[in-house]
């Protein structure tokens, strides 16, 4: 099964459309979409291999179905040769539906395990039309995973999705994400990443019809030499669409290197959008390094709004005078500073005591948990 | 009674150009029930007196004692300094984005008493003293210094002086930047808490329209990094008439 389409030239949106490895080269690093990561270190991933799968219990709304189910989508394609095997070489597919005008109160957690150290996955969500719900999934933290999750969301239909990948140390995963937006739906993508070697995802979001929205909220913390990739693309190609990514990450450590690229594209016949991209990155001490890279592609001037921002900076000595000089211990001050930083991105996580737990791992991976 | 004693105070920050000595020999005493004010031309060192006291990181203490009853000051860190009794209202307060104001206060308090505060009575405390400085209480739930106005910083931080009853207050050019509404609200403020708790308080300033609200028991006249002359309440009348002139010019 492979279909190839190619799109225009000069452009941010991918070349190649396939489901088959073979049409895609396998990349040597000079390639605009590979040229920070340490493609050396993901070798493995290039190349098919017999790896295991990624499942999830089943539970009301999850099921785990093999890559052939007739409800799968039959138009998803990969956009690169990594998730083109991930996909070729799973043998399980984490099915998550919500039916039309389904309102889910409750978070819908799905807890990824892998079969293996080395591990395929794919994942898909399909949200029916005026559904509202929330999903959490929470990725296997002791494997290597390569992978994809594919998001339809129907029709004024209502989804936050929340990604936590907190892997340990030595671990490598590569995500491909595809969002697709329906007409007037509101999709929340918050994606919060911790560690990992190695840890590369790629967020896209295409907008089906006219009016839908779509906002994109990464938090993500580096330590040590690790690595972290979080490449976006917003595909305008709908009018009267809204995007707003916002991505913040912390550093920490000799040979922390962390890389963001927004690209926003707004085709010509995507009038009248609102389209905001920031990224900001705190760097904790003299060791880390971020890279940030928004990339605007306007093809219409008849937008409501366009813009994005990107600062990088050194923890604030200022800050830390101020606070400590209110009787707040060096400690804590840093504690604020730090929780301060992501409040925008983790006060849209609506659970509270996922939200406490989550901003506790931040802490305890900064080594700044001090209080009982 | 808390005594603060700053003796030949000599203190160095470093530039781009090696460093610069900006403190050359201040001494003077701050005692509980007593407002002692500095008043001195720009750039001669009297901002930095008061980060030198708090314990600004930028600067370098290279002689002299500083002891708050005996206590040994430069010895301690920024929020042992707090804890110990000093406090210092900002000329230019910094932005803490993401940390709400309520936030901020209940854990500085609690930081200061080393136990949180009771939840009801606190709750109290802290609107009385915002609607004694005429706040809004929705102040309360913005982020620390952002997007304040120049006169909102300055109410936050009497605010912040109510609360936590400092021995020592430093003031540093708190009348800046404000109208006269403003600058009788803030002065209300620093009175109602001196009269409760005795503290002593140091008022740096630039102008002598604050000394209008705030009354001095000393004069400190401070210039070229040290204390030049010391008197009574007149002494800040004749600095409003002939303004520093003729202090300047005894040093040329």
């Amino acid at each position: 099964m492979s279909a190839v389409a190619t799109a225009p030239a000069k452009d941010l949106a991918p070349k190649i459309l396939s489901r088959d490895p073979g049409d895609f080269e396998i990349p040597k690093g000079r390639e605009e979409e590979w040229r920070y990561t340490p493609i050396r270190k993901m070798q493995d991933f290039f190349i098919p291999q017999s790896w295991g799968s990624v499942g999830a219990l089943s539970s009301p709304f999850v099921e785990i179905v093999g890559p052939d189910d007739p409800r799968l989508s039959t138009t998803w394609m990969p956009t690169d040769r990594i998730s083109a095997i991930a996909f070729a070489g799973t043998k399980k597919v984490v099915l998550i539906t919500i039916p039309a005008e389904h309102i889910v109160e409750e978070s819908i957690v799905v807890n990824l395990a892998g079969e293996m150290l080395n591990n395929y996955a794919h994942i898909e969500v399909q949200v029916g039309k005026f559904s509202r719900s929330q999903i959490v999934i929470i990725h296997d933290s002791t494997a290597n995973v390569s992978g994809s999750i594919v998001t339809e969301v129907g029709d004024q239909a209502e989804l936050t999705l929340l990604s936590v990948l907190d892997a340990e140390a030595p671990l490598k995963q590569h995500w491909n994400w595809t969002t697709n937006v329906g007409r007037d739906s509101r999709f929340l993508g918050l994606s919060i990443s911790l560690g990992g070697e190695v840890v590369r995802i790629v967020p896209s979001v295409n907008y089906r019809a006219p009016g839908g929205s779509a906002e994109m909220l990464g938090a993500f913390l580096l330590e040590g030499d690790q690595f972290q990739e979080h490449r976006i693309l917003v595909n305008h190609t709908e009018p009267h669409c809204v995007s707003n990514v916002v991505y913040k990450g912390a550093l920490s450590g000799q040979g922390a290197h962390s890389v963001w690229v927004g690209d926003v594209l707004v085709r010509r016949e995507a009038i009248g959008i609102q389209t905001y991209e920031l990224n900001r990155n705190l760097l904790l001490n003299d060791g880390p390094r971020a890279d940030s890279v928004p990339n605007l592609e306007l093809e219409t001037g008849d937008v409501v709004s366009a813009g994005h921002a990107s600062a990088t900076g050194r923890f604030d000595d200022e800050q830390l005078f101020y606070l400590q000089s209110r009787g707040i211990p060096e400690s804590v001050a840093r504690q604020l500073v730090v929780r301060g930083f992501f409040v925008d991105v983790l006060n849209k996580v609506h659970d509270q005591s996922l939200r406490e737990n989550l901003m506790e791992r931040i802490e305890m991976r900064l080594g700044m948990v001090t209080h009982a | 009674m808390s005594k603060l004693e700053i003796k030949d105070l000599h203190a160095t920050v470093t530039t781009d150009t090696g460093d610069s000595e900006i403190l050359r020999g201040v001494s003077l005493t701050v005692e509980s029930g007593t407002t002692s004010a500095i008043m001195g031309p720009n750039g001669s060192g009297k901002s930095t007196l008061a980060y030198v006291l708090a314990g600004h990181p930028k600067y370098t203490v290279t002689s002299g004692t500083v002891t708050l009853d005996g206590e040994d000051v430069l010895g301690m860190s920024v929020d042992e300094r707090a804890r110990a009794g000093l406090f210092l209202a900002m000329q230019y307060p910094v932005e803490i984005p993401g940390v709400s104001v309520s936030n901020f206060l209940r854990t500085s308090i609690t930081a200061l008493r080393g136990e949180a505060p009771k939840l009801r009575t606190w709750t109290k405390d802290m609107k009385e003293a915002m609607s004694d400085l005429q706040m809004d209480p929705a102040f309360a739930s913005r982020n620390v210094n952002e997007g304040f106005s120049g006169g909102e910083k300055k109410r936050h931080e009497i605010l912040q002086l109510g609360l936590m009853e400092p021995k020592i207050a430093i003031l540093d050019e708190t009348d800046s930047g404000l109208d006269v509404d403003a600058l009788k609200v803030v002065s209300e403020g620093v009175n109602r808490f001196q009269q409760k708790t005795n503290a002593g308080v140091l008022l740096i300033t630039h102008y002598t329209r604050i000394l209008k609200y705030i009354k001095p028991d000393v004069v400190h006249v401070f210039v070229d990094g040290r204390i030049v002359e010391t008197g009574g309440p007149e002494l800040a009348n004749s600095l409003e008439a002939d303004g520093y002139e003729r202090f300047s010019v005894a040093k040329a």
